[in-house]
């Protein structure tokens, strides 16, 4: 589990970028939900951190394949393949994200 | 409708045949390409995959999921050779035919050829760019004629690859006609700073084995020649349908022509709005037509218009390229962030106080803060 930032940190509407291998973005959408998936677009190799988030949706910055929060799952051309998504948790005003690459041992 | 007949297998016709089944059209559909290959994907041919670093199987634009859930029936390595509307038949180059109550013409274009350029690369096809691929061996001299997006692409990929490069523009600046003065000046300013030599104001001859010969008797030695100078709609298969063609297939705002069951998406579609003619060449464009024509097509009318998002994307050396909008180049441009010598910028073109379009260099996230804004372009979900 990694620490992300605190809900103070992220109003609705914003994404977080967490640097990592593989690096991590954060949302929290304007309907008060969070969500983590892998930053980095399965088609090239943008933030998806920078995207447009809209809804459960966050479009790539790049060329505007738009990905499902929930799933990861990308919804149009031209990614194919989905993102990881990760569960996300919130203990006394801190966002952690579970299950991230290194984390395997505890 | 028992069967529709999307002639061309790229994008603008995939995406089509997607936007059948997604708008509820569960009868047959048959997709007609020119090309063996099933349907890719073009933007990587001039970077990851022409530096080598991406597969061909990483350009298919459909997986085995995508194929089984689109029921298509692939005529693959066929070209459409004419089409009959007074018989529903799209007629094949082996000598069938296929029935169609819908039509929707996906046939794009064809690098354009200078005169005494034989021997020279063109890149559109993923043939094009194996053949390219193959001959930028370490050594060789390449010298790029145009320095377009495409032009620019391969240059930039050739000095990835380590190779001396130049690049033959007629124009004063890159692209000056499409970004203005100070923004070619940038494109201008990334192949300098990545020592590709770039001659702009250049007129071409031809080219022999030496290299390429310039109008003023001079020759530039070069041992691999691509010509990057546009394509050409391809619609001469479309002589003798009665629809009118002439720089593209000339539809309606909606993207049908002046048959219902007929409707053009993509490259090859000439969309009249406004008292104008306009077409693009652009991925998004070709994406986001698909919708709009299809509706119509299932709809027998135009319900729907087009309303272009200009988006465009370039990938030249360290730079990702961003523009929206529709810019003129005589627009003022003002620096939103950074400047035009810094590695990141954004910048906005304003005509009579209005924002008409947007332009970043590897500044995703503020460009698209400002798409949206600026140009208020309607939510895609
Ligand atoms: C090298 C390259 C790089 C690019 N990079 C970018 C980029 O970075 N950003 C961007 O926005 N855009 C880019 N583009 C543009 C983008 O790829 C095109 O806008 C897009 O491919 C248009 O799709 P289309 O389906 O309309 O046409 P096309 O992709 O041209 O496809 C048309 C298909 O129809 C077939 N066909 C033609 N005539 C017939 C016939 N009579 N019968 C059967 N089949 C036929 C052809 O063989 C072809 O496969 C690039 C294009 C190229 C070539
Ligand atoms: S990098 Fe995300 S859609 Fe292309």
């Amino acid at each position: 589990m990694i620490r992300a930032c605190t809900v103070d940190e992220l109003p609705p509407g914003e994404s977080v970028r967490i640097p990592g291998a593989p690096a991590v973005a954060v949302f929290h959408t304007e309907a008060g939900e969070l969500y983590a998936i892998d930053d980095t677009c399965t088609h090239q190799d943008a933030s998806l951190a920078d995207g447009w988030l809209e809804g459960c949706f966050v479009e790539c910055p790049l060329h505007a394949a738009l990905f499902d929060l929930r799933t990861g799952v990308p919804t149009c051309l031209p990614a194919k393949e989905p993102v990881r998504t990760y569960p996300v948790l919130v203990d006394d005003g801190v966002v952690y994200v579970q299950g991230v690459a290194g984390e395997d041992a505890a | 409708m028992k069967r529709v007949a999307v002639v061309g297998a790229s994008l603008a016709g995939v995406r089509a045949a997607q936007e059948l089944r997604a708008q509820g059209y569960d009868a047959g559909i048959v997709l007609i390409g020119e090309e063996p290959h099933l349907p890719y994907d073009r933007p990587p041919l001039s970077k990851a995959f022409l530096a080598g670093t991406a597969s061909p199987a990483s350009l298919e634009l459909l997986d085995a999921g995508d194929l089984a859930s689109l029921a298509l029936d692939f005529r693959l390595g066929v070209r459409a050779t004419a089409l009959e509307p007074s018989n529903r038949r799209v007629l094949l180059s082996d000598g069938g035919s296929v029935h169609a109550d819908g039509v929707v013409i996906a046939t794009g274009g064809r690098a354009r050829t200078l005169p005494g350029f034989e021997g020279a690369h063109t890149l559109r096809t993923l043939d094009d760019a194996v053949a390219l691929r193959s001959s930028l061996v370490p050594g060789v001299r390449v010298a790029i004629v145009g320095a377009g997006f495409i032009g620019a692409e391969v240059a930039s990929t050739c000095r990835s690859l380590g190779l001396d490069v130049v690049v033959l523009e007629a124009l004063a600046a890159p692209l000056a006609p499409v970004l203005g003065p100070s923004l070619a000046a940038v494109c201008a300013r990334l192949h300098r700073d990545h020592g590709t030599d770039l001659r702009c104001g250049v007129a071409v001859a031809g080219m022999d084995a030496a290299g390429v010969h310039l109008a003023d008797g001079s020759l530039v030695p070069a041992d691999v020649v691509v010509t990057g100078v546009g394509m050409t709609p391809a619609t001469d298969w479309l002589a003798g349908s009665g629809l009118k063609v002439g720089d593209g297939v000339h539809t309606d705002a909606g993207l049908v022509t002046s048959l219902p069951s007929v409707v053009a998406v993509g490259d090859v579609a000439r969309y009249h709005a406004g008292g104008t003619g306009r077409r693009h060449e652009h991925w998004t464009n070709a994406s986001e037509q698909a919708p709009v024509a299809v509706a119509n097509l299932l709809a027998g009318r135009t319900t729907r218009t087009y309303e272009p998002s200009g988006y465009v994307w370039s990938d030249q050396y360290s730079g990702t390229l961003q523009l929206a909008g529709h810019p003129r180049p005589d627009d003022t441009l003002s620096y939103v962030d950074g400047d035009p010598a810094s590695s990141s910028f954004v910048a906005a073109f304003q005509r009579d106080g209005e924002t008409v379009g947007v332009f970043a260099l590897n500044n995703a996230k503020l460009f698209n803060r400002l798409r949206r804004q600026a140009l208020r372009r309607p939510a895609t979900v």
